[in-house]
């Protein structure tokens, strides 16, 4: 299971990655291996409002649906349209296959995330 | 022991040892004895025999009418073979396609009946069949309102009253309103539907053809509820769409409605079977099961349910329906009566009941007691306006063996002038007559 | 052959063949306006009758039926489906009849259904019972409903949640949910899987609008606290919802409405016999209390001195939820077989039923998982092999079954184990079937500690192989026009 350290992540897997203002937003190895093989994913538009702690996405395995929730609020300037057609990437390298790219609105939500380490921690227990 | 009941005392007894203990009883040990006092109060068994003779009365008790109504109920001629088929146990007996590898002949024909649906509404996909029409169209009301995120949904007053009140009954306890948009002239309002409509609109449900049995022209429709992001909801007869523009055609985002008419026996009311198809944005906010092809570890073409992402059974509170199972063996019916039918059967019935609805309906216009009540096209079923009591109609046809036309007043008091009667092409020629001759006696 | 035989009736189809004959009608032909026509003409089949026939005789052979072989899926209770129940239900007299006929042209079919209903209050022991529902998962929908009118009448809008154990169909919370509730889990007892009191202590308040159960619950066991339950539920102002899937054990045994519940749903094609039809249709009734039946659904069947009446919507109704009166033609199967076994035989339905669980689960729980190791009611669960290192999963041990004419039992339901598999053999089933059963089962999991592959790769012999679900979930291809455009 792959941690990388230069991410932020929250306790329902997702991760971020921040960028010259913008974030970059994904779910975690953790949390693709427990959806198991995906199929499918229902993305926002751009343009679309993310809020902090709010549901913008959803994935669907085999065998589950899960929502994905913002770990960040700002405007979506870009959707990874890849995932339409081939949601299997997010199973394959879930840390290059960004969902969405956001213009970050408020650095200081990124204190209400946890470190590498942290996740790490909270995953194993 | 008895025939439904294999067990030997011998039997009874090694399984009593396999488990330890030495009585039955023993295994309802744990069930506080104060709920252990039932002596059930019900009939005696009864033999085979016995059975037949008991049902035999009850059978004598009813008396079949040849039905002039429809009301959501029609009378189509089903084939010899669908009963025959359907009734074989491979079929009746097998539960839900949980195990696809001994299920595939139950997914092969759902995957027909889709597919067929689809031919029918011209929409992209269908689910595999819900319990009935009414229960469909608040399905897909459940559905407009989840996907649109918004609680208001329209219904047009010419919908059949009995699945405007199975809508509002799903709607109420769900938080959402239902709005109805007033009737003119037989049809839908849609001056009234303009007004109505708003940003706060999920949908807008309509009936064709209508209660009345008009053919609506929903010109404009699409496009004024796109404006407002509202989904357009048909509840369509799907036998008459031979004929009928589709709901594809219309910009229809859910089409449901009632299939019984396509071979399924009246069977006073039940079991029916709704159906729903959408349109491929859509397709995976729609409850109910849905089949699609796969392959098998062989490469093998095979049948399997998918897309059960969307479903109770994995989503639980979170689940847009709490639908688990389809109306499966209606299904096949269905299925069967399309593939028998076939390409020119199913047109051809549907344009016999046309062209005997039309005949019936000119000549009771040739009699006093009746007028048009509107100007509009109708398909298998009408609606004149009438001087004669509804009640005193029934009656007099009620002793020729005929069930005569539906009153309007059944649904709304101020309507009592307002008879529609439904002929399909098992109405011959002489029956008809007969009903004409009757009524111009009255 | 099988290629051919393997086809959809679309491939079958040959331009100009007919299966039906109409008779000539003498009305002339009308039109109707261009403007309502649709554009094209809807690509039906073309095929003669004796192709359908032979046609959907091949597409039945793939599937697994209860004729054809033993079928102990828990919580589904595949009981044999009596055959005189299809042939008095087909007379014409039951199928030709139009909903909307006046009622004393239809009084047999009003009789079965108001006796009916008073044999399911009788045996459930509630007051009055709705057959509208079409289903199980339907019936819950209607009982919750129920439950939230009683509340509302009574001014009462603060309780807005629902109780649900983790153990529970997942129907339930769904249910719930559709009903306009929010759903509160209560963990079971890892003992037995039943509800735990404190928890349930815990969660009672007057925000709850009641609670759903099923007795046995879904790992089997009745909920032997049920009297203590009722009484905290009914003294925090809630109600008892009671999921019939799983009465069969009970019959002539305990009835729910003795135990505290108010609400009701039965599943027909489950406790009485009436066929499962590859997935519907069904039929759920719902029972009430004295005090709940003013909220009952639209119609209701009434007796008035010799004569059955139909009485429309009342002013506590919760209103329609079916255009008609539900699945009638379920109900008839059903009441004949009520009428076939009668009172003698109910108590002896809950005993053989539970008799042929306990067998197998003792039979065999040397080699299986067993987490609960109790008396059990008409069902039980495994939690995968006994041995743990052997490294087959229960989707691989259920698979393997089909190779043995065997459909599998339930698996991974409930949630509450890792690798469940619920087993429901019915009072149906003989001593030698149960035996042939329990040998299958140990040879697979013999084959599973020598060589776990013949299990990963199985099934061998089944119409199809192991399928790939992810491809028909990721390129959904749902109908005849998809695969020819593929």
């Amino acid at each position: 299971m792959k941690f990388p350290k230069d991410l932020y992540y929250t306790e329902t897997h997702e991760w971020v990655k921040v960028e010259k203002g913008h974030a970059y937003i994904g779910i975690t190895d953790y949390a693709q291996d427990a959806l198991g093989e995906i199929v499918f994913i229902e993305l926002p538009e751009e343009s679309d409002e993310l809020a902090q702690g709010e549901e913008f996405a959803a994935i669907e395995s085999v065998k589950a649906a899960s929502d994905v929730i913002a770990p960040v609020s700002g405007v979506v300037v870009n959707v990874n349209e890849d995932l339409e057609d081939s949601p299997e990437l997010l199973n394959e390298d879930p840390y290059e296959n960004w969902i969405v790219k956001v213009e970050l609105e408020d650095e200081s939500e990124l204190d209400n995330l946890m470190s590498a380490e942290e996740y790490e921690n909270m995953s194993k227990e | 022991m008895f025939k439904y009941l294999p067990h030997t005392y011998q039997d009874i007894d090694e399984m009593l040892k396999t488990i330890g203990v030495d009585s039955i009883d023993d295994l309802f040990a744990e069930i506080p004895d104060e709920l252990k006092q039932c002596e059930l109060d019900l009939p005696s068994s009864h033999s085979e025999m016995e059975l037949r003779e008991h049902f035999k009365k009850l059978a004598g008790m009813n008396e079949p009418l040849i039905p002039f109504m429809g009301a959501g109920a029609y009378d189509h001629y089903t084939p010899s073979i669908i009963p025959y088929l359907t009734e074989r146990q491979e079929f009746m007996t097998a539960y839900t396609p949980y195990q696809p590898e001994v299920s595939q002949g139950t997914l092969q024909y759902i995957f027909e009946y889709q597919s067929m649906i689809c031919q029918l509404t011209g929409m992209h996909v269908s689910n595999a069949s819900m319990y009935d029409g009414a229960t469909a169209t608040a399905e897909a009301m459940f559905m407009a309102a989840g996907v649109r995120k918004k609680n208001r949904v329209l219904i047009s007053a010419t919908v059949n009253p009995n699945v405007i009140e199975v809508v509002k009954t799903y709607a109420h306890y769900r938080g959402i309103e239902i709005v109805v948009v007033d009737e003119k002239d037989g049809a839908t309002d849609f001056a009234d539907l303009k007004d109505k409509l708003d940003g706060e609109t999920a949908g807008m449900i309509v009936q064709n053809p209508n209660v009345y049995g008009v053919i609506e022209d929903f010109e404009g429709y699409s496009d004024a509820l796109k404006e407002h992001k509202a989904l357009f909801i048909m509840n369509h007869d799907p036998s008459t769409l031979t004929h009928l523009k589709t709901p594809a055609e219309h910009g229809v985002d859910i089409a449901v409605g009632e299939a019984q008419s396509l071979g399924v026996p009246l069977s006073y009311g039940g079991p029916y079977i709704g159906y729903m198809a959408t349109t491929k944005k859509l397709m995976r906010k729609m409850p109910g099961r849905i089949c699609g092809v796969t392959e098998d570890a062989d490469g093998k073409r095979a049948f399997v349910l998918t897309l059960q992402a969307r479903e109770q059974h994995i989503r639980r509170e979170k689940a847009n329906s709490n639908i688990c199972s389809n109306q499966s063996l209606m299904a096949l019916f269905v299925t069967i009566y399309m593939a028998t039918m076939g390409k020119k059967g199913v047109y051809e019935a549907q344009q016999i009941s046309y062209n005997h609805a039309h005949y019936l309906h000119d000549m009771l216009l040739k009699l006093p007691q009746f007028e048009q009540a509107f100007d509009k096209p109708f398909f298998k079923e009408f609606t004149l306006k009438t001087t004669l009591d509804p009640e005193k109609i029934n009656r007099a046809l009620r002793e020729k063996g005929y069930l005569g036309p539906l009153s309007q007043g059944r649904f709304d008091e101020n309507k009592k002038d307002l008879v529609t009667f439904a002929v399909t092409e098992k109405r011959t020629k002489e029956q008809m007559d007969e009903l004409i001759r009757t009524l111009g006696e009255l | 052959m099988s290629v051919y035989y393997g086809q959809l009736i679309f491939e079958k189809s040959q331009e100009g063949r007919k299966g039906y004959t109409l008779p000539k009608s003498p009305i002339k032909e009308y039109e109707l306006e261009d403007k309502y026509k649709r554009g094209d003409c809807p690509q039906l089949p073309e095929v003669s009758e004796f192709d359908v026939v032979r046609h959907y005789t091949n597409v039945s052979f793939k599937n697994h039926g209860i004729e054809k072989g033993f079928y102990p899926l828990g919580s589904c209770t595949m009981k044999y489906n009596p055959k005189i129940n299809l042939e008095v239900s087909s007379h014409e007299n039951f199928t030709s009849l139009h909903p909307y006929q006046p009622v004393e042209t239809v009084q047999g079919v009003l009789k079965i259904y108001y006796e009916t209903q008073k044999m399911l209050s009788e045996i459930s022991g509630l007051s009055k019972y709705s057959l509208n529902p079409f289903a199980g998962a339907h019936g819950e929908h209607v009982g919750l409903m129920i439950i939230k009118a009683y509340h509302e009448s009574r001014g009462d809008h603060k309780r807005k949640k629902i109780i649900v154990p983790d153990s529970a169909h997942g129907t339930n919370p769904a249910s719930a949910s559709v009903a306009g509730f929010e759903v509160v889990e209560v963990k079971s007892n890892e003992s037995d899987g039943t509800v735990n009191i404190p928890d349930l202590k815990e969660v009672l308040s007057d925000e709850i609008a009641g609670i759903m159960l099923t007795n046995p619950n879904t790992i089997g066991m009745f909920e032997k606290d049920i009297l203590e339950i009722s009484k905290l539920v009914h003294e925090a102002g809630g109600l008892l919802y009671y999921d019939g899937a799983n009465l069969n054990p009970l019959l002539g045994v305990a009835r729910p409405g003795d135990m505290g519940f108010d609400i009701t749903h039965i599943n027909l094609h489950k406790t009485f016999s009436t066929p499962h039809g590859g997935g519907g249709p069904g039929s759920g009734p719902v029972g009430v209390t004295k005090e709940l039946e003013p909220f009952l659904p639209a119609p209701v069947v009434r007796k008035a001195g010799d004569l059955y009446l139909i009485d429309g919507k009342g002013k506590n109704s919760i209103g329609q939820i079916s255009h008609f009166l539900g699945n009638i033609g379920v109900v008839i199967k059903a009441y004949a077989y009520l009428l076939t076994n009668g009172k003698e035989r109910m108590k002896e339905i809950a005993k053989m039923s539970t008799l042929n669980a306990n067998y197998v689960k003792d039979a065999l729980k040397d080699v299986y998982k067993l987490p609960v190791d109790k008396i059990c009611k008409h069902e039980f669960v495994f939690d995968g092999l006994k041995d743990e290192s052997i490294d087959v999963r229960t989707l691989d041990i259920a698979k393997r079954l089909l190779d043995f004419d065997i459909h599998p039992p339930t698996v991974y339901f409930p949630l509450l184990f890792k690798e469940t598999m619920m087993v429901e053999p019915t009072e149906n089933e003989s001593k030698q079937t149960l035996d042939a059963f329990i040998d299958a089962m140990k040879k697979v999991a013999k084959e599973a500690k020598e060589d776990p592959d013949i299990l990963k790769n199985a099934p061998y012999t089944t119409p199809v192989r192991r399928l790939d679900e992810a491809r028909a979930a990721r390129k959904p291809i749902v109908k005849y026009k998809d695969l020819l455009e593929e």
